[in-house]
């Protein structure tokens, strides 16, 4: 375990940024709801009547007086585009880190299988999105509490499973393709990230492209959806775990073949 | 069991040629050299062996493993000196060379901290903050911390200055006399002379010579030093022509008949016939028409 734990060791930084920031928004979200309780009543009408714009953001079947509607929808964002940044950036990085930063010399002359590298390097980045989002996940119930506001497990819950299920899907996506690239590892993960995102706006405004949603990771976490069904959509789900079991076999099949130079 | 035996070893990188058809074979407990100019095929060659980069045709054993099936195990028995070392940022050197021994599962504290008070390296300062010279002194101790049975060094030299050069060879012997088998990638054919038992040469990506160093010293090129006029127009076998005015100076590599008839027919005051330096062989190799 090696390779993970340096692997750990030189994504400490990146990790206190992200988790950070990810977090010092989200408890300043949560801890400006009560204030904006009171001025509910007037912006959720404001906000559920603007036509595309309510649509894409699902502000049309959440209310956003309540606390579950205004975390789903407010803090959804935070957490659902900061999340899937990480991920992204940090899955594409992986791999491609090791050429762009000429380690890979370094790290493959040593006796490790290519194999045993990817695996660990995978086992690092999953473990990296885990303890974001079990820090993420302590920082909102721990504010919610501190605002003496009850607690809404169940969406609280399904929301953070969503978001850490979309960040492991965008974060393996990301890693099958580091495995192909060499440099530009970071626009790569951005891109995707924003694809990914803008994909389910898209999806949300017009009937005649929700088969989008099965596409982007951020169709099972469309918080509207998640808070009003009480559920995750299992076949969006599948076909998520599909994509990121691709990008997982794709970096082992490509990092083996690979020259590295 | 050869240390490195190489058959008909190709890479081509798209259209560019590697190396092509090496046949090459490095016998276990010798100090072997291997020459080049830049872009000769020298780096491809190691980077195939150590599996970095795969063959196009072609195969390669490493102490009887398969370069390819077995790169895992051949790694366990190699250590390898790039000739540009590269280390992970924010890393401090104790760290890189604990990382180095823990990826090889190996404890090689004392033997680490031996070798950085010999090479006068501190473990404590970080890795981006050293010098090119220091970054080598690094890389050397990573190869040969764990003391490996074969060392593979590409430009090992570069960046040290001659206490440390001569350190590092002091170093290498006494590994060799341990037993362990070096692979030296070199265009410093000085050091490859004084340390090497066996060399050879490599030429836009194919071998053009492999003997033991002094072979090659004695190959029939020689280096004719002239002092006088001689009218040399038209012998073949010459290379490395300087004329000055008091004479020519040329390695040649023909037959000794038509120069000693010219050298008769000439003035000359002095001459002065001489086995070349590998230097000199080197250039005799690498000069402009075919290998002698």
């Amino acid at each position: 375990m090696t390779i993970l734990k340096h692997e750990l060791k030189r994504n400490r930084t990146s990790w206190l940024i992200w988790a950070g920031a990810i977090g010092a928004l989200l408890v300043t979200c949560i801890f400006l709801f009560p204030e904006m309780k009171d001025q509910m009543a007037g912006v959720g009408e404001m906000f559920s009547s603007m036509g595309a714009f309510t649509t894409a953001f699902g502000m049309d079947r959440l209310n956003f007086g309540t606390l579950t509607g205004y975390y789903a929808i407010e803090c959804g964002n935070v957490l659902g585009l900061g999340g899937a940044f990480y991920a992204a950036l940090t899955g594409a990085g992986m791999l491609a880190k090791e050429e762009n930063g000429r380690t890979g010399e370094f790290l493959l002359t040593h006796p490790v299988s290519r194999r045993r590298v990817v695996a660990e390097k995978l086992l690092a980045l999953a473990v990296l999105i885990t303890a974001l989002n079990l820090v993420i996940y302590g920082l909102a119930a721990g504010s919610m509490l501190a605002i003496g506001e009850p607690v809404p497990w169940k969406e609280l819950n399904l929301l953070h499973a969503a978001y850490f299920l979309m960040q492991l899907e965008l974060g393996a996506v990301c890693f099958g393709i580091s495995a192909f690239l060499r440099r530009g590892s970071a626009g790569v993960g951005l891109g995707v990230a924003f694809l990914m995102y803008f994909l389910n706006l898209i999806a949300n405004i017009t009937d005649s492209v929700k088969f989008l949603k099965y596409i982007t990771p951020f169709g099972y976490c469309d918080g509207a959806e998640v808070v009003s069904s009480g559920k995750l959509d299992g076949a969006m789900l599948a076909v998520g775990a599909g994509l990121a079991v691709l990008g997982i076999l794709a970096a082992f099949w490509q990092y083996e073949r690979k020259d590295i130079h | 069991m050869k240390a490195i035996e190489t058959e008909k070893l190709t890479k081509y990188y798209g259209k560019f040629r590697g190396i092509i058809d090496l046949d090459l074979a490095v016998e276990q407990g010798e100090i072997f050299g291997f020459i080049g100019p830049n872009g000769a095929g020298k780096s491809t060659t190691i980077r195939t062996l150590l599996g970095l980069i795969s063959p196009t045709s072609g195969g390669a054993r490493i102490l009887g493993k398969d370069i390819v099936r077995d790169k895992t195990a051949i790694l366990r028995e190699v250590g390898y000196l790039p000739s540009e070392a590269v280390f992970y940022p924010g890393m401090r050197v104790r760290e890189i060379l604990k990382l180095s021994a823990d990826l090889r599962q190996k404890d090689c504290s004392a033997r680490s901290a031996a070798l950085c008070e010999r090479l006068e390296l501190d473990p404590g300062r970080k890795a981006e903050e050293l010098s090119y010279g220091n970054r080598k002194k690094l890389a050397i101790i990573c190869a040969v911390q764990s003391d490996p049975a074969l060392l593979i060094l590409d430009e090992p030299t570069g960046g040290l200055d001659p206490l440390m050069q001569r350190e590092f060879f002091d170093i290498i012997t006494e590994r060799n006399k341990e037993g362990a088998t070096v692979f030296l990638s070199s265009h410093i054919l000085s050091e490859v002379q004084r340390h090497c038992h066996r060399a050879a040469i490599i030429r836009e990506g194919r071998l053009i010579a492999c003997d033991s160093v002094e072979a090659l010293r004695d190959s029939n090129a020689r280096r004719i030093r002239i002092e006088g006029r001689v009218d040399l127009a038209g012998l073949t076998g010459l290379k490395d022509l300087t004329v000055t005015e008091q004479g020519a100076s040329f390695l040649y590599s023909g037959d000794m008949q038509p120069l000693l008839q010219r050298l008769a027919a000439g003035t000359v005051q002095d001459l002065n016939i001489s086995e070349p330096d590998l230097e000199e062989i080197f250039l005799h190799y690498y000069g402009k028409g075919e290998p002698a």
